[in-house]
């Protein structure tokens, strides 16, 4: 047949059986047993050209509602953010998305030192010592921070804070039954973790404390009497961050966190559906040599010159194979890359400055319905998120506003049985006065 | 190539540069202090790059040009699938319905995803011969974990708890035993015999009532069909274990032999290798996970259900392992796969693995005058050499690969699998010309000739490359993995 990706021509073909000493494609698949041979073609939906493809999709994506014809209020761990327009021309540059990852350092250079740009700028951002290339997403890092926790201390139990992500939570459960560790969750208490059930649920036995900073509430943990009550255990210090509230917020690092990890979703990533999104990893320096994952180092050639490369491999898979504490191989580079170049984009002052966007926004909006007369719940310091409380279910009151181009908060009683009529709102920098008066104006019947 | 150092872009720095625009504040602002008690106030500021949006674009530019992909040249790396990745692939996963929708909106909104993903499953499993598919993992080692933990949950609700073992070929990829390693099992390693297979007598010896599974890669990682696989899956279900399927070289058997019709119970596909993700430096990957129907039950959570034309998430799955991601996987990456198997059709697929199967026959056989061919039978979609023949010469396998760079080519893969002495191994994939594979035998074939008359040349190579040999001891001796300023 003949198809746009496949070169070969029937003569081609032909000198090639004839190199090779066969008469036909065919008996180079004849070491495939008669019994386990698939005969025929599979019956699956026939090939499309070109431009019939891409009108079939355009439609199947134009089913969708999205967040660029959309105003949207939805949030809990995925946001819409400025993604500066640079960003997907440097994604586009197919040195980088074709590449694989760069076990060849002298051809791979680019890729190599744009990852380090990457570590350096995520140890600024959360004030860590050590970051490495990127995990799946926030919650498989943290679900590894968690388990570098109890083989660090060597104890077998982590405590979750219930203000950490709903799906993070899960996922570390999951990971934790692969390796016979227990999960216990601290309740919250107003919004953020309680800290008298914690400081009673502590013991020795305790590998880690896992918090989120600023947390699924939106709001921000105590972070330094967390910090006391964990170490006086000689336990580890998890945090979860939103590295875009770090351009406000003092960073977990200054709290004496042990491991950061995260999402970098915040830094120029689409949020797609859910992913591809962008783990992140750091940690302080006396665990470097513990982390997950790709890291990437500079040194030198035989002239001295600056060069990087993959560096302290004996940790991962492909040295220690069973003896490995993590089995990732593949990241998300490519988003890595991206984060970096909004990272860069953004730079010292941008991140700050839209940072302090987020707060203020979430700050206006929360006051617009509390003047609207509708009841905050868990009042206090947050980043871009808060819960306001409705009189009807947040499922009913979503699809009303999906009819006014609206895509509203998240309903927290799909993961908190006692916060029906809960719901989570995220604005950020996108968001006008517009938007969000609108919004409110828009939920004004539904105020408890 | 340029040879000079590109500057890391802290070093371009200059404070009073920006290269953003951040939409305007319309609403009344207030002090920081009324939102934030000064203890959470952040004072040292994030010591991020301050340069303009052309800095930043130069940047970058020079760095691509520090990069080699598919794009750029042939890239026979093998085990990795680097075949050409479709543009339209990327043009579809940019398309706003399905870059630009969030995990969380209501379902009513989002049909047309879940209409992809339904459909993509749907072809997964007539493609792998399953019963059901998961697209919830991230990439192909976060997939192995996902099956091995619904084989320990498949177990463990047939009391079955002493099945702590998982067999793994010798020629088995890394990920293999760790990721059996972090579902909680240990590993037992089944030896190759010489024909380059699984020994079915070390099998026997390995297997007992504490098998839960083997985990096999068809063809294995030398590029060799495993002809015994039927007798393998009697030897292992016969012990009460399960056979597990690493889909990493599914490329060789497209629509010539299906995992569910060989006798495995579950299966995990690298979407970024077979069905061109992209690699992109490293990931995003993705990797799926099928299961036959006795394995339905743990499938992670939630399990995506059509019905009368309407699709929902089905969260209600009490025997679920649990959610292994976020959301609902790389959806990205699930795009550009869907897109790619809906460019090729049924016949397109089947003639992808017969070129991918051809290529690497005739690179072999043209190769084998020149290099050891440790496996002389038929290979599938990859092959490997070996440089034993160069190495009492004096130039190593990695030294040839260095030399390969000289000639604009990426490497094979080399020292890998373990079991072949000074290995190189070769996947040319279906997306190459005959010109293309012609021009690098003739490279390698050269290198043979440099070996023998002027082996320095390889020895010292690269020799056109932006930087020389690096010093990997140093790095990881002394690591230094971030920015400090001087």
């Amino acid at each position: 047949m003949k198809h746009r990706y496949l070169p070969m021509t029937e003569s081609d073909k032909n000198a090639m059986l004839e190199a090779i000493g066969v008469q036909s494609v065919d008996e180079l698949f004849s070491d495939i047993p008669e019994r386990v041979r698939f005969k025929g073609e599979y019956n699956i939906k026939p090939a499309k050209p070109e431009t019939a493809l891409m009108k079939e999709l355009t439609l199947l994506a134009q089913k969708n509602a999205d967040l660029k014809t959309h105003s949207s209020f939805l949030g809990a761990g995925v946001y819409d953010h400025y993604m500066p327009v640079i960003v997907d021309h440097v994604l586009s540059r197919s040195e980088f998305y074709t590449a694989y990852t760069p076990y060849q350092p002298e051809i791979s250079q680019g890729e190599l030192q744009a990852i380090f740009e990457f570590q350096t700028m995520i140890c600024e951002l959360t004030g860590m010592d050590v970051a490495n290339s990127s995990m799946y997403d926030g919650g498989t890092a943290l679900a590894e921070a968690a388990m570098l926790s109890t083989g660090q201390t060597r104890r077998k139990k982590v405590l979750v804070s219930s203000a950490v992500h709903p799906d993070s939570k899960e996922v570390v459960k999951s990971y934790a039954k692969g390796q016979y560790v227990e999960v216990i969750e601290i309740p919250h208490k107003d919004g953020v973790t309680d800290l008298e059930a914690l400081s009673n649920m502590m013991n020795d036995e305790i590998a880690a404390v896992v918090v989120q900073y600023p947390n699924f509430f939106g709001r921000i943990e105590p972070m330094q009497e967390l910090e006391q009550i964990v170490h006086e255990h000689k336990a580890m210090f998890v945090v979860s961050s939103n590295p875009l509230a770090l351009g406000a917020l003092k960073p977990p690092g200054a709290f004496g966190a042990d491991i950061v990890a995260g999402d970098a979703q915040v830094f120029g990533i689409p949020t797609a559906f859910g992913g591809p999104h962008c783990g992140y990893f750091a940690v302080s320096s006396k665990l470097m040599r513990k982390v997950p994952g790709r890291l990437v180092g500079q040194t030198v050639d035989e002239e001295g010159r600056r060069g990087f490369v993959l560096t302290l491999q004996a940790r991962e898979q492909h040295i220690r194979r069973d003896k490995a504490t993590s089995n990732i191989c593949s990241n998300q580079a490519l988003n890595a890359l991206a984060a970096s170049v909004a990272m860069t984009a953004l730079g010292k002052k941008g991140v700050k400055e839209m940072a302090a966007a987020n707060m203020q926004k979430a700050f206006y909006a929360r006051n617009q319905f509390k003047k609207a007369g509708f009841e905050i719940a868990f009042e206090g310091p947050s980043f871009n998120e808060f819960v306001v409380k409705l009189n009807k279910p947040v499922k009913e009151a979503n699809v009303e506003l999906l009819k006014k181009g609206i895509i509203g908060g998240y309903d927290l009683h799909r993961d908190y049985s006692e916060l029906a009529n809960h719901m989570l709102v995220a604005v950020t920098e996108l968001r006008t006065k517009d938007e969000i008066d609108t919004f409110v104006q828009e939920l004004g019947d539904y105020h408890a | 190539m340029h040879k000079e150092d590109q500057p890391l872009i802290f070093e371009l720095t200059k404070p009073g540069r920006i290269g953003y625009s951040l939409p305007e504040m319309d609403i009344p602002e207030v002090d920081m202090s009324e939102m934030l008690p000064e203890e959470y106030v952040r004072v040292e500021e994030a010591d991020l790059p301050e340069v303009s949006e052309l800095d930043i674009m130069r940047h970058y530019t020079a760095l691509s040009k520090r990069n080699h992909g598919v794009d750029s040249g042939f890239y026979p790396l093998g085990s990795c699938t680097m075949k050409y990745n479709p543009k339209i692939n990327e043009n579809v996963a940019r398309f706003n319905g399905f870059a630009h929708v969030h995990p969380l909106q209501d379902e009513s909104s989002v049909q047309g995803a879940m209409e992809l993903m339904y459909d993509l499953q749907e072809h997964l499993k007539e493609i792998t011969g399953m019963d059901e598919v998961t697209l919830q993992p991230a990439a192909g080692a976060h997939g192995e974990w996902t099956g091995l933990m619904m084989i320990r949950a498949y177990h463990e609700a047939n009391g079955d708890t002493n099945r702590t073992k998982v067999i793994v070929p010798d020629s088995a990829h890394g990920t293999n035993p760790a990721s059996a390693t972090v579902a909680g099992f240990e590993t037992v390693t089944v030896k190759s015999n010489e024909h380059g297979l699984v020994d079915l007598e070390d099998l026997k010896r390995v297997v007992g009532d504490d098998t839960a599974a083997l985990m096999l890669t068809n063809p294995n990682t030398l590029g060799l069909f495993e002809e015994n696989i039927l007798e393998m899956a009697e030897i292992i279900h016969g012990a009460g274990g399960k056979l597990y399927y690493d889909g990493a070289n599914l490329n060789a058997v497209l629509s010539k032999a299906r995992p569910g019709d060989m006798g495995f119970d579950v299966v995990h596909l690298n979407l970024h290798k077979t069905f061109t993700g992209p690699h992109g430096g490293g990931g995003p990957g993705s990797g799926p996970v099928g299961v036959k129907a006795d394995l339905i039950p743990y499938l992670p959570k939630p399990v995506l259900v059509k019905k009368d034309d309407v699709f929902t998430f089905d969260y209600d799955r009490p025997d679920s392992i649990g959610r292994v991601k976020p959301y609902y996987g790389n959806f990205g990456i699930n795009v550009r796969a869907y897109t790619y198997i809906r460019t090729m059709g049924p016949d397109g697929l089947k003639a992808v693995t017969e070129y991918a199967v051809l290529n690497a026959n005739y690179m072999m056989r043209r190769l084998s005058s020149a290099y050891d061919l440790p496996f002389d039978r038929h290979c599938k979609h990859e092959f490997v050499l070996s440089g034993k023949r160069q190495k009492k010469l004096g130039v190593r396998t990695l030294d040839i690969a260095k030399r390969l760079l000289d000639f604009g080519y990426h490497p094979p893969t080399i020292y890998f699998p373990l079991n072949v002495e000074e290995c190189i191994m070769i996947e040319p994939t279906e997306t190459e010309s005959k010109e293309t594979l012609d021009s690098f035998i003739d490279a390698m074939l050269q290198i043979v000739r440099e070996a023998e008359e002027n082996p320095e040349i390889v020895q010292e190579a690269p020799h056109t490359t932006v930087i020389g040999r690096l010093d990997e001891t140093l790095a990881a001796r002394k690591p230094v993995l971030k920015y400090v300023k001087q």
